[in-house]
């Protein structure tokens, strides 16, 4: 991390948030989390990883072969997790498992679902026979990607419409504000409702749609920064340079306002996160068949008597949650600058 | 003599800071007796300031203190926190230099003063009003029972300073720690409040310990004087003695270091840079749902004048009496009406876009050097910013124009990888000059350039100012509350009041011979501790 040149200032920064050990733990634990579940295709997959046959290699994760490839009769692909399947390839050569032979939508026919953990499935398989694991890792993966890219997104457009409104000042903040108001008097979760019954919701579907309420979120915050910020004495001087507006709002202002907008970024995520597992586990959210935490705890709700489905939607779900506010409170605490840690 | 009221003996003070302590005051020892008045001298840094929160233990946390603290011969540094409120704002009170922000802005002045009456000497609502009313009448307010609901803002900082002193005396202190009173106060309404200070010591017996940086009014109000310097006492003695014969080196500096010199003559021919006439700043007062204009804060209006090459023109006035919105008027960074010529071209007519490749011709320093450079640059990011907007120098040559533009200013150009808070106040500032020099402008306005930096800076920064415009032909509006100052630079002066000019005139004409009664009691206010020597 500080490979990168950073200034004394962002220095102090770093050390402080090292200094909050919790912060600091949680965050090298939720990378490596975030690490594997990034990789899931290679941790948890129906599919070996690399196979040999006939003396060439060959790789079903990233091509699809069909079994005549390998002597078989039809031009359908390979079910490697078959007997069949490995009565074709293993007289002639081997495979390269990964650690979980499930991927989110393989169903275990073995076994009735939902069954109790075992050897095979770690976690269990949940009541359509998929394995639990492999579905959590899947599911992780895409709730944390979700609520970056709903974080990303709505950083960027509060941060412009706060900074237009602050900056600019008079009629455009009077009307934005009252803008603001209306839009977020609007009930969102019965608007969510309603589109998604419109459309058949995707990722980015919900995305936007996600999106139409939560860019508000910072819009007050960066508002505030730039209304204080532009009678700043640098930013006077800076004016009287000859420098355009937007150069102004961006290089001189922005910086004050980032304090604020990272500080509440990892509650942001967390939030999004939250709505989207809630929306998956009113059955709203992610189109049927996806991997999702709300859709597992749904499932535990719907079992009792398998009672390893919801435990293991509630540790996930409050392990990914408490980590990402653990090291939100130390980004806060970071970014404070009374905060004063001494040795 | 008995023994001294507050005796001060090698106090040490060290901050923790980073990985380990700094080392604020470094032993110093000093003693007031009763009814005595002793200064506190030196310049920003040297630990004055923190002296006097110690007697009282307001220091943040991560101070330390050592030494003694012995005040009517108990031990202050061992008392508890309960046994410090028994002495704060009873025994010893303390008034601060920014009247704005020691007050609360949300209470009444009856409120905050009747808080220090309840908790002290247990008076009831009643008890308290009567005697804040006396208190208010005794600081000098006029019509003192009107004001009794008045909220901060609602006061004039002489006001508030005379509510704050009435606080500081609501219980009759023995001892009154002063730091900086008068500092943020026009030079009328300091002489003022130094009068009622003095009158209420002769009155109520008490002792004033005096913190300033400003050698004239210490000499003006004390009996005994330390002078600080660096965290250590580095001389004392009776204000007299040390004034008639200072031993230490530094305070010779210190006595010295009154702005002096005056500005190159300048030839009679010189072309006009600018020409500005009936410019007119009003801002307008909405009231009532439709916020319809009621009146106007007239902050300037119908005002003329004309600056010429290589001429500094001055320009004072108290505060609020517009100097600063006409700078920022001229410069279009405030919205105005009249007419404005810059080099033969009318710029009052251009929209901002049309105007911006003129801004490098005129530049801006301000005063705050803290709050003018922004802490997150580099030095050479900040002065070659101006390069890059008006794209005068390829990435070569922008190197070279600011190393030559720091050299200019006096400034190391090997501290160009380095950020603002790096600096003392006087090397930002002439980062701040810099700046404004590396666009090689023909004027710059220097609002109050040189009011928050310390009296030896000061002239350092004066001479600077005055050699750059000798060697660049520069012209300067210089706008500043102190008449040292502006006598040292300006070939020209105008004085306003109430956003309009009430005399202008050559320097020189106007000191020697004041028409107005005005620019008189300006004049005698700032130079009236200089004359009674």
């Amino acid at each position: 991390m500080t490979r990168f040149r950073l200034n004394p200032l962002n220095q102090r920064r770093w050390q402080n948030f090292k200094r909050n050990r919790r912060g600091y733990v949680s965050l090298w634990l939720f990378s490596i989390l975030f690490v594997i579940t990034l990789l899931a295709e290679v941790v948890a997959n129906d599919k070996p990883l690399l196979l040999w046959y006939d003396g060439a290699p060959y790789f079903p994760t990233l091509v699809t072969y069909p079994e005549t490839t390998f002597g078989g009769e039809f031009e359908l692909e390979i079910d490697y997790r078959q007997d069949y399947a490995q009565e074709l390839i293993e007289p002639k050569g081997w495979m390269l498992w990964p650690p979980i032979r499930y991927s989110y939508d393989t169903i275990n026919y073995a076994r009735m679902a939902p069954a109790e953990p075992s050897l095979d499935n770690w976690l269990g398989t949940d009541d359509q026979g998929r394995d639990v694991l492999a579905r959590v890792i899947y599911g992780f993966r895409i709730s944390v990607l979700f609520g970056l890219a709903l974080t990303l997104f709505s950083t960027i457009i509060g941060v412009i419409v706060g900074a237009v409104q602050g900056f600019y000042g008079g009629k455009i903040d009077l009307f934005g504000q009252r803008f603001i108001e209306i839009w977020s008097g609007m009930p969102n979760l019965y608007l969510l409702i309603i589109l998604s019954s419109f459309v058949e919701p995707g990722f980015w579907w919900l995305l936007g749609i996600m999106l139409l309420f939560q860019w508000m979120t910072l819009v007050d915050v960066v508002r505030a920064e730039f209304l204080r910020g532009r009678n700043l004495e640098y930013v006077r001087a800076a004016k009287a340079l000859g420098m355009g507006n937007v150069r102004l709002m961006f290089h001189h202002i922005l910086p004050n306002a980032m304090i604020a907008t990272v500080t509440f970024m990892p509650f942001i995520l967390t939030g999004a996160i939250t709505t989207l597992t809630s929306l998956d586990f009113l059955g709203f959210g992610l189109p049927a068949g996806s991997p999702s935490l709300g859709e597992l705890i749904a499932q535990g709700k719907n079992n009792l008597q398998a009672p390893w489905l919801g435990i293991t939607a509630f540790l996930v779900m409050s392990t990914m949650l408490t980590l990402l506010v653990f090291i939100g409170e130390a980004c806060r605490d970071a970014l404070d600058p009374r905060k004063y840690y001494s040795n | 003599m008995d023994k001294p009221l507050l005796a001060v003996n090698d106090l040490k003070i060290s901050f923790a800071q980073g990985e380990g302590r700094v080392e604020a005051v470094k032993g110093v020892s000093f003693t007031v007796n009763a009814g005595e008045t002793v200064g506190l001298v030196g310049e920003s840094g040297s630990g004055k300031s923190i002296t006097a929160l110690s007697i009282l233990q307001l220091l943040p946390e991560n101070a330390q203190l050592r030494g003694a603290v012995q005040f009517n011969g108990e031990s202050l540094l061992d008392f508890s926190r309960a046994q410090m409120r028994q002495i704060r704002g009873h025994k010893i009170s303390m008034i601060f230099q920014e009247p704005m922000t020691a007050l609360n802005p949300l209470h009444t002045v009856e409120k905050q003063i009747g808080e220090v009456l309840a908790i002290h000497l247990g008076l009831d609502r009643s008890a308290a009003t009567a005697k804040t009313l006396e208190l208010l009448e005794l600081v000098g307010i006029h019509n003192a029972h009107t004001r009794l609901k008045a909220y901060p803002h609602e006061l004039s900082g002489g006001q508030r300073q005379r509510v704050m002193i009435a606080m500081a005396l609501a219980c009759e202190p023995t001892l009154l720690i002063a730091d900086e009173p008068t500092t943020a106060l026009d030079v009328t309404v300091q002489r003022q409040i130094l009068n009622l200070l003095s009158q209420l010591q002769d009155k109520l017996g008490m002792a004033i310990l005096f913190i300033s940086h400003d050698l004239n009014l210490i000499r003006h109000v004390t009996d005994r004087i330390c002078v600080m310097k660096d965290g250590e006492v580095v001389e004392h003695g009776t204000t007299d003695e040390v004034f008639a014969s200072p031993q230490h080196p530094y305070t010779i500096d210190l006595l010295n270091a009154e702005p002096a010199g005056k500005p190159e003559p300048l030839s009679n021919n010189s072309p006009a840079v600018m020409n500005a006439e009936n410019i007119k700043v009003w801002f307008p007062i909405k009231k009532g749902f439709f916020r319809r204009t009621v009146g106007h804060v007239k902050a300037v209006t119908d005002l003329s004048l004309a600056i010429h090459q290589g001429e500094t023109l001055g320009i004072v006035g108290e505060s609020g009496s517009g100097k600063t919105t006409l700078g920022l008027a001229l410069l279009k960074l405030q919205s105005s009406e009249g007419q404005v010529q810059f080099l033969n071209q009318r710029i009052d007519t251009l929209d901002q876009k049309q105007f911006r490749p003129l801004r490098r011709e005129m530049q801006i320093v301000f005063q705050d050097p803290f709050g003018s450079l922004s802490p997150r640059m580099t030095v050479a990011d900040i002065v070659g910013e101006g390069l890059d907007i008006h794209q005068l120098a390829s990435s070569h040559s922008r190197e070279q124009q600011i190393i030559s533009a720091l050299a200019d200013v006096g400034l190391d150009p090997e501290c160009r990888n380095r950020y603002p808070h790096e600096f003392s106040g006087g090397q930002r500032q002439r980062i701040a000059i810099a700046r404004a020099l590396v666009l090689r402008p023909r004027l710059i306005v220097l609002d109050e350039p040189t009011s928050a930096l310390d009296r030896t800076v000061q002239s350092q920064i004066i001479d600077l100012l005055r050699s750059l415009q000798k060697k660049y032909n520069l012209s300067y509006i210089f706008i500043s509350h102190d008449l040292a100052v502006v006598k040292a630079m300006s070939h020209r002066i105008v004085v306003m009041q109430g956003g309009q000019i009430v005399e202008q005139g050559a320097t020189r004409e106007v000191f020697a011979q004041p028409r107005q009664e005005y620019t008189r009691e300006l004049i005698n206010a700032a130079f009236e501790t200089d004359q009674s020597v």
